[in-house]
């Protein structure tokens, strides 16, 4: 189970950034096909969007590689280890 | 003796910590119930779908700010104490809300309407990024070893219960009102807002007469609180990856599931089949009613068979059944579905009247209402405006009771379309059905949530180390699931399908809950912490 763990950890490590890329590629598609008068209604979406989901896209790939170095191997069953 | 005065005390701690919760659920979900009419307020009348995105938007912001009032309050409450930081949260919540219930429309104040309404409803979302993870820690950290699944439960019932409380409150006075009087300017939708002074009043009151948690009360005694709970929750790695764990593996998944439920499935059976108004809100209303329970049922046995497998199943539900649940809202209320009755004459009636330009003399909107019924009992109403333009002006002083069509320049007729559907007993009961399955995910990935992350964290840390991935994972992927779900539809729309795939919306939350369940599968432990005080 370890290992699967681990080597999930990779995977989750790419994801992260694939989904920014993927966010930034549709950000720009939608932008510039949206017609004049809803531009900036569609430039605001995007950008929220992008704002709110690249930092936590970042906690995923830290997620990842933690998973990926084994530390979910073991959770803390007291408060002591995380002390 | 000592047993009773026990429970009692811990009666009063959940009666008065849920009171203000349900309270601050109320405020914070009125403006979600009253999106559309709030787009046509505060945004352009011609803005259409981006004015309803646009409030949409806003309606996210108050749910993507509530991290960093989970951050703000989570400090302070590990800091000073739980009690008179969610004191705080709610004078904050009751404040905003009512503020908002006095900002005058665009037609009065033009841009600075949406821009108001903006920073209270960031308000609203910091207020509420505090409140959540103080009362759900204050219980926790209240009741009895073994049973701590079952009193926070309690805590969770409120915002289904806040969210029902504003329906019914909404309900009641647009019934009251009627259409018309309640969509004015300065009509019933300010109401729920202003309503909230008052609750918010009373649950200030009851929240005083609180005492502080006992754990944290010994910690301060003892001197172990913490100088900085942002650095210790967030700083150092073996709490920083059990904040991660409880977002990625828990938290992120019970949000969309959560929003789904409770507001996608409203905001799809309104926009997408239609249904009234009044109908749509009823069958939440009930579906919420009878899951409600369940809430405190699965807290009960996540106190017997732990917390994990509860909240998973829950997911893995939802995932496989959301598009077969949707889908058959559709086919539910499709008129293709359904049997017309035959004699028109009994079943079919047209009415017709114009409605003046106040501005354009020249342009008369003719309604036209026809309404279909079933041989079910549904339904069917089908509103037409088509637009008129004259020759000449019209003169005021003489209305016009025939438009002749020498009078006519140019007419487009089918302009604008409407259809309103109220089903019939069988097929309500139906939609009812499908609401109140998800709203029973909903009881069992939230239900025993509080209690999974209270264990999670230490005491002198855990207002902040469980706020912010609660509030990540339902303010920010929850919270989206409306204003994202709709965002995917547009996507879908093309000119040879101009009304787009209905169900494209739900890839987001089975998207999320998927992912959500494997990590949660695999990195999660079912081991219950019997010591919280730690």
């Amino acid at each position: 189970m370890n290992t699967i763990k681990k080597l999930l950890g990779y995977v989750w490590m790419l994801i992260a950034p694939c989904i920014i890329l993927f966010l930034v590629y549709e950000a720009y598609d939608k932008i510039s096909k949206a017609p004049a008068t809803l531009q900036s209604n569609v430039i605001l979406q995007w950008v929220i969007i992008l704002l709110i989901f690249t930092p936590i896209c970042v906690g995923f790939f830290i997620f990842g590689s933690y998973a990926s170095k084994g530390e979910y191997d073991h959770l803390p069953a007291a408060s002591s280890e995380i002390d | 003796m000592s047993q009773e005065i026990k429970q009692n005390n811990i009666a009063f701690v959940i009666g008065a910590s849920s009171v203000g919760t349900l309270i601050e659920w109320y405020d914070f979900y009125i403006f979600g119930m009253l999106a559309t009419i709030i787009s046509k307020q505060f945004f352009p009348a011609d803005a259409g779908t981006a004015a309803l995105l646009s409030t949409l938007a806003i309606f996210a912001a108050g749910f993507i700010v509530r991290p960093f009032g989970a951050l703000v309050f989570g400090r302070l409450g590990d800091l000073i104490g739980r009690k008179h930081t969610f004191l705080l949260t709610l004078i904050i919540m009751g404040g905003s809300t009512f503020a908002i219930g006095l900002v005058p429309g665009f037609a009065t104040i033009g841009w600075a309407a949406p821009i108001l309404v903006l920073i209270l409803r960031l308000l609203q979302g910091l207020a509420l990024g505090g409140e959540y993870g103080g009362a759900a820690t204050y219980v926790a950290e209240h009741a009895p070893a073994g049973q701590r699944g079952f009193w926070t439960s309690w805590i969770q019932t409120t915002a289904t219960l806040g969210l029902f409380l504003a329906l019914g409150i909404i309900i009641l006075i647009r019934t009251n009102q009627g259409v018309e009087n309640f969509s004015a300017e300065w009509g019933g939708w300010r109401y729920p807002f202003w309503i909230s002074i008052l609750l918010v009043g009373v649950s200030v009151l009851i929240r005083m007469r609180m005492s502080e948690s006992p754990m944290f009360t010994k910690l301060k005694s003892e001197g172990k609180t913490s100088t900085n709970p942002l650095k210790e929750s967030f700083g150092k790695k073996a709490n920083f990856k059990m904040v991660l764990l409880a977002l990625f593996g828990a938290v992120m998944g019970q949000g969309v599931v959560w929003y789904t439920g409770q507001f996608y499935a409203q905001s799809f059976i309104e926009t997408v089949c239609k249904i009234d108004f009044i109908q749509s809100r009823n069958i939440m209303l009930v579906a919420i009613l009878m899951a409600t329970p369940c809430f405190v049922l699965f807290g009960w046995l996540s106190d017997k068979v732990g917390r994990k497998w509860i909240m998973l199943i829950g997911m893995l539900a939802a995932v496989l059944t959301y598009r077969p649940i949707y889908k058959e809202f559709i086919n539910i209320t499709s008129a293709a579905n359904r049997t017309k009755i035959v004699d028109t004459r009994l079943t079919s009636t047209m009415t017709s009247y114009p409605i003046y330009d106040a501005k354009d003399k020249t342009k008369i909107y003719l309604k036209q209402q026809t309404d279909t019924t079933y041989f079910d009992g549904s339904v069917f109403k089908y509103y037409r405006t088509d637009t008129i333009i004259l020759k000449a002006p019209r003169d005021e002083a003489r209305p016009i009771t025939l438009i002749n069509p020498d009078m006519i320049r140019y007419s487009s007729p089918n302009a604008h379309l409407v259809v309103e559907k109220t089903m019939g007993n069988e097929a309500y009961w139906d939609m009812i059905w499908l609401v109140f399955i998800q709203i029973v995910y909903v009881t069992m990935v939230y239900g025993p949530i509080a209690a999974f992350l209270v264990e999670m964290f230490p005491t002198k840390i855990r207002y902040t180390s469980m706020s912010l991935p609660y509030h990540i994972g339902n303010g920010v992927f929850g919270g989206l699931v409306p204003f994202l779900g709709t965002l995917i539809v547009e996507f879908t729309k093309t000119s040879s399908n101009p009304a787009g795939d209905s169900l494209a919306g739900l890839w987001y939350p089975i998207g999320v809950a998927s992912v959500c369940f494997i990590i949660g599968l695999l990195y999660l432990t079912n081991k219950i912490d019997k010591n919280v005080m730690d």
